[in-house]
């Protein structure tokens, strides 16, 4: 675990160097230099997620949570986890307005994925007062 | 992890100012402007497969 972390920040590292380089002379081509190297560390991190995932996924079956909520929240975190991924690229290419685009529809997926859960507790709550 | 599609990008970033210098020097700028767009379509084609792969691993992960 601790070699995946030296390894990411001395890759950080290098990337950055070369971003410097590369931003003086072609500004054009720095965007798409950082975009793969967020997109390798992600790549490279993804399997250590996996695990953690696992570790939660039996910390919730142990307490009694249902399966299929966890698998909400899941799914929230992935899609807000690349809604900000897009918009900090676009945001690192000075396009601010298309980055406010890109977490509005992040936040719209989200809504819409958790308003199932929204409904079933606000069901419960009327049922408990009624 | 595959460092080398890093280098490999900014290898072209630094290849594509240079040969623009070269070409402007030489007094044929729109040949120049040229290569920077050759440079840059290369580089988006590998960098839309990476976050192709981005986007699998996440999919996966996430169960989207």
């Amino acid at each position: 675990m601790t070699t995946t972390v030296l390894q990411v920040v001395a890759f950080a590292l290098v990337s950055a160097v070369l971003l410097v380089v590369v931003r003086q002379n072609r500004p054009e081509l720095a965007v798409p230099l950082g975009l793969a190297a967020g997109a390798l560390i992600f790549i490279f991190v993804a399997a250590r997620l996996a695990e953690v995932i696992a570790v939660i996924g039996r910390v919730a079956e142990a307490g009694g949570t249902g399966i299929s909520y966890l698998g909400v929240v899941l799914r929230v975190i992935g899609i807000a986890y690349v809604a900000e991924f897009g918009a900090q690229v676009c945001r690192d290419a000075g396009e601010g307005a298309l980055a406010a685009k890109v977490e509005l529809a992040g936040k719209l997926a989200v809504v819409l994925l958790a308003a199932p859960v929204v409904v079933a507790v606000l069901d419960l709550v009327l049922g408990m007062l009624g | 992890m595959d460092i080398e599609i890093i280098f490999r990008i900014a290898a072209i970033g630094i290849l594509v100012a240079v040969l623009n210098t070269v070409l402007e020097r030489a007094g044929k700028k729109e040949l120049g402007q040229l290569a920077t767009l050759v440079g840059v379509i290369i580089v988006l084609v590998w960098v839309i497969k990476l976050v192709k792969e981005l986007f699998d691993t996440v999919r996966t992960m996430f169960k989207l």
